[in-house]
């Protein structure tokens, strides 16, 4: 090698090392770098001292000695490799939650780019759209006002509903190249993806109408595939004229119109419960729970508490189904006493109380307390739907729906479908089973004692011929906070939960009507009103 | 019609540098020097495209027309490090050498779309530090004495961290630096290097226990300091590198899990009695319940790097600049979001392959010092990667360090560039040493033929 490509370095210095270069097999580790030229002799004192102490007691092959540098080299690849995996993962699994994570902000970047796109109802009504004038200003407008308010949400002050959690979505286009080329040519926006949601816009006004003025909540779904068909909370807001409103809306007085009692309201479930009192008993005691008999003389008393029936009713002997058909509390109580309180609380649990919901929407957890520690008197109410027990509507809705659907729950949905601008499916939502609650024999009991209630029960005025009723009504005593001039300090929320077409179920209907009285008075016209209209429409 | 152009140019640049990429494993497979050679400069031309189609985006969005010159200015010192490495270090490992400039390219880029004048800096630190970078090489080869002045390495290294801790001004919740005339200095981003000298000096002669016991004292002092600074990233790359030091010259597992329980043991301690840790942890596992203060931050690295997908937004589509201290701890989010996360992952290989040739290099090298100061380095970079892409996609818990040769910041680049140089100066030692072999085979068959 000539000098020149070797920069300085003279090859000369090196001539007498280069006789101990050939193989380091057996060989002490050497300083190539030390030059041992007869210009530095001076040194070679200190250079054997120093190879001396790093000569190892055995002498260890290169091979061997590159072994480690080898592991570590595949340690660290792999550390690597879980980065990139991980980085993978991130996009396909992480990447839409935290683009729909309230706090999120990039996709407002889009509006440079991309005009909102359109909310449709499953029969084609549109229920949210951005209109676009001539200079290029852009309104969302709701048509359907105050209907659909807290399922479509609103876009000023704020995103909620459906409108912030798919805000990703209608933000993006999947329109053709072809029409993105043609925009991009002319500086002009595309129009976002719409969703095409589940929920019929007859249907939910319909429930609006008559929920009425009650505040309370309507959930109606489809127990098969976990549609949701209408979703209604009162009182309402018009989310047209949020900026408007915004004061009125948040006053404190306001009975908080902006609450989606649907899905964040929590109510004591009153004797809808007892469907689930009525399970544990019947697996608590699965040989003899068709033995069940009691007599009710209206009142029971254990300790200091004593369970009463409504309205001082007494109702005799009666044996399981009767209990539920009569709603009785007393009998009720006394099933409560023979359960294993901790085996009720994990039937709770696995019917998603204390849990989460398999649901997009922000929704609040329901809660059960029942514990081997709990009181008497907590054990009897909560037997009945009183005591600590708190539930949602929604909640309440999928409850039932594992009755109808044979004790599978389906996971609930509402946006049936997601297309680009020229109506080309972008990605649409599939039935799928969330959960098997109870087993098919378990749920054809229920559905039974729930007919039941329609056929001489609470609920007989859903009796009629056009279609069958089961069903279930609560009326769910709550002590009145802060009322103190109020006369009584308990007031009653009205219940109903049940479900239509009791051989092949078609919808499940969920009402709660706040301060509505008995169940039979209030929530059950309401979801009359609904089944009528779900006939009528031959939606069925 | 630009968001048009800027459309397509980023499927371009994502293209580009998947080519790189694997043409930097691809090289590993070819065994002709010619093809090999053929191959790296394929990958410069991949640079140089991608470094040309960012810029004529950012002139597009930021119609400054000085961005020219200083596009100008960028191409002539990519290719004259290109050019210099090559004539003057023929045997410099070239993979090492493009992936350096591909890696600074890329901060160039980032950097210049976060803040053109932040670029403007940062570009003359570049230029500098590659300046000093040509003479190290050299320096190596003639210094003999490196390897014995361990002691002065741990004094000084022990020394400047210490005189950080007790005499820095604390910013942002920790202190890390002086500020002298203008310029902020890191001296931890020095000290990594000397510690790898002084580490490798004492594990290189260490032939008891008693050896080892000391150099894991002066490590741990070290690692210490760094934690009394509140510089939790630094102390978990020097505790890191020491541990993987440690093994290789011990061959030794029983050291690396004691090594690994002491830390374990240290990190929960540390957890209890240091806030800071504390908050570090709990940012980790929920960015979004102090979304507005601790949480701030990763959340808004994570934001960036869903928004960017895989495709990116492209450059200037995004919102980068959200992300606190964007051009430093996060850089990669910010990578992530506008370039997208098949040219993330891409950037992660790069590194990889950067780190496969700095062991590849120290297992070619038969002096004992140079092989460990050649690995401590090499793992010095990839646990400073792993820890800054990890901490950016909260894999683990975020610890601030940057990400070598792409984040904005003198000292890190100056380090970085002189450890990337360092190895390169080893690797020739080993092709010198190859040299030898090479010669002496020569001459014994030219003597059987003449005599």
């Amino acid at each position: 090698m000539k000098k020149s490509e070797r920069g300085n370095w003279n090859p000369d210095d090196i001539t007498e090392r280069e006789i101990q270069v050939p193989d380091f097999v057996g060989q002490p580790d050497r300083d190539f770098s030390e030059s041992q030229g007869p210009e530095r002799r001076s040194r070679e004192e200190s250079d054997r001292e120093y190879h001396q102490a790093q000569k190892p007691q055995k002498p260890v092959s290169k091979k061997q000695r590159n072994r480690v540098y080898s592991r570590v080299a595949y340690l660290f690849s792999a550390m690597f490799l879980v980065l990139a995996g991980y980085m993978a993962y991130f996009n396909v699994s992480l990447a839409d939650e935290l683009k729909a994570n309230p706090n999120n902000t990039k996709m407002e970047e889009q509006k440079q780019y991309v005009v909102r796109g359109s909310i449709y109802s499953a029969d084609g009504e549109i229920l949210a759209g951005t209109n676009v004038d001539s200079e290029g200003n852009e309104t969302r407008i709701y048509p359907f006002g105050n209907v659909f308010a807290h399922t479509v949400g609103y876009t000023t002050n704020g995103k909620t509903g459906l409108e912030a959690i798919y805000n990703t979505d209608l933000l993006t286009s999947n329109t053709s190249i072809v029409e993105q080329v043609g925009k991009g040519v002319k500086n002009e926006k595309v129009r976002g993806d719409s969703l095409i949601l589940t929920l019929d816009s007859r249907l939910q006004t319909v429930a609006s109408t008559a929920l009425g003025a009650y505040r309370g909540a309507v959930v109606v779904m489809e127990p098969s595939t976990g549609r949701v068909l209408a979703k209604v909370s009162k009182p309402d807001f018009d989310p047209n004229t949020m900026e408007e409103d915004w004061r009125y809306l948040t006053a404190e007085d306001s009975q908080s119109p902006l609450l989606d009692r649907a899905m964040q309201g929590l109510y004591p479930p009153g004797s809808c419960f007892k469907i689930l009192t009525t399970l544990a008993y019947m697996r608590q005691y699965p040989s003899d729970y068709m033995n069940y008999t009691f007599d009710c003389g209206g009142v029971l008393t254990q300790g200091d508490m004593s369970i009463q029936c409504y309205d001082g009713e007494v109702h005799g002997y009666e044996d399981l189904q009767g209990s539920f058909q009569h709603s009785c509390n007393t009998s009720y109580a006394n099933i409560g006493l023979m359960l294993d309180n901790d085996e009720f609380a994990d039937l709770c649990e696995d019917f998603l109380f204390n849990s989460e919901l398999p649901t997009v929407l922000p929704y609040s957890s329901s809660r059960f307390e029942l514990n081997g520690k709990s009181s008497d008197g907590d054990v009897m109410t909560t037997a009945i739907g009183q005591g600590n027990t708190l539930v949602s509507p929604f909640h309440m809705a999928l409850i039932t729906c594992a009755v109808a659907n044979d004790g599978r729950l389906m996971y609930p949905y509402m946006v049936e479908r997601i297309e680009n601008t020229e109506g080309v499916k972008v990605s649409e939502t599939k039935p799928m089973q969330y959960k098997k609650l109870m087993t098919s024999e378990e749920a054809s009991t229920i559905k039974s004692y729930m007919r039941s209630v329609v056929e001489g029960g609470t609920a007989s005025s859903l009796w009629n011929d056009s279609y069958t009723v089961a069903g279930k009504t609560g009326s769910a005593e709550y002590e009145v906070v802060g009322n103190a001039e109020a006369e009584e300090n308990f007031s009653t929320h009205s219940w109903f939960v049940g479900f239509s077409n009791v051989d092949d179920p078609d919808i499940v209907v969920s009402v709660i009507a706040e301060d509505g009285g008995t169940g039979s008075s209030a929530a059950v016209p309401i979801a009359k009103a609904i089944f009528d209209a779900y006939y009528s429409y031959n939606m069925g | 019609m630009v968001s048009l152009i800027i459309q397509f140019s980023k499927y371009a640049i994502i293209i580009l540098m998947a080519i790189y990429t694997m043409q930097s494993y691809i090289v590993f497979s070819k065994k002709d020097e010619d093809d090999k050679e053929f191959l790296f400069l394929r990958q410069n031309l991949m640079m140089f495209m991608i470094h040309f189609i960012a810029f004529v985006i950012m002139y597009l969005e930021m119609e400054e027309s000085e961005l020219v010159f200083f596009y100008g200015s960028q191409f002539i010192y990519l290719a004259a490090t290109l050019v210099f490495f090559r004539n003057l270090y023929p045997r410099a490992s070239k993979l090492v050498v493009n992936h350096m400039c591909m890696l600074i390219t890329i901060g160039f880029i980032m950097v210049t779309r976060l803040s053109y004048e932040q670029s403007v800096d940062q570009f003359k630190i570049v230029a500098a530090s590659t300046a000093v970078a040509l003479i190290v090489p050299l320096i190596i080869r003639k210094m003999h004495v490196l390897t014995r002045w361990t002691w002065l390495y741990a004094a000084i290294g022990i020394g400047l961290l210490a005189a950080v801790a007790v005499a820095a001004p604390e910013v942002n919740g920790a202190n890390l630096g002086f500020t002298v005339g203008g310029i902020s200095i890191q001296p931890s981003e020095f000290v990594k290097i000397i510690f790898v000298f002084a580490v490798a000096g004492m594990l290189a002669k260490a032939k008891n226990f008693r050896d080892i016991v000391v150099a894991t004292a002066v490590a741990a002092i070290h690692v210490l300091i760094l934690v009394y600074s509140t510089d939790l990233g630094s102390a978990l790359i020097f505790f890191a590198t020491y541990l993987v030091m440690l093994y290789v010259a011990t061959r030794n597992c029983l050291y690396v899990f004691a090594g690994l329980g002491a830390g374990s043991v240290a990190a929960v301690a540390a957890y209890h009695l240091f806030a800071h840790v504390r908050v570090r942890v709990q940012v980790w596992q929920n960015p979004f319940l102090d979304y507005s203060g601790s949480g701030y931050q990763i959340a808004q690295s994570l934001f960036a790097i869903a928004a960017g997908g895989w495709f990116g937004t492209g450059l200037f589509q995004g919102t980068p600049d959200a992300i606190p201290y964007a051009g430093e701890d996060f850089m990669f989010a910010a990578i992530a979001e506008e370039l997208g996360g098949i040219f993330a992952i891409c950037l992660i290989l790069v590194c990889m392959s950067c780190y496969i040739m700095f062991v590849n290099i120290a297992m070619r090298l038969s002096n004992r010092f140079y092989r460990l100061v050649a690995l401590g380095l090499g793992t010095m970079y990839a646990v400073q990667v792993f820890l800054t892409v990890g901490g950016a996609m909260k894999f683990i818990p975020m610890t601030g360090v940057t990400l070598p040769l792409v984040s904005h910041g003198g000292s890190s680049m100056l380090s970085t560039v002189l450890m990337f140089s360092i190895i390169q100066g080893l690797y020739i030692l080993r092709e010198d040493e190859e040299d030898q072999i090479e010669k002496i085979r020569e001459r014994e068959l030219e003597s059987r033929r003449y005599y």
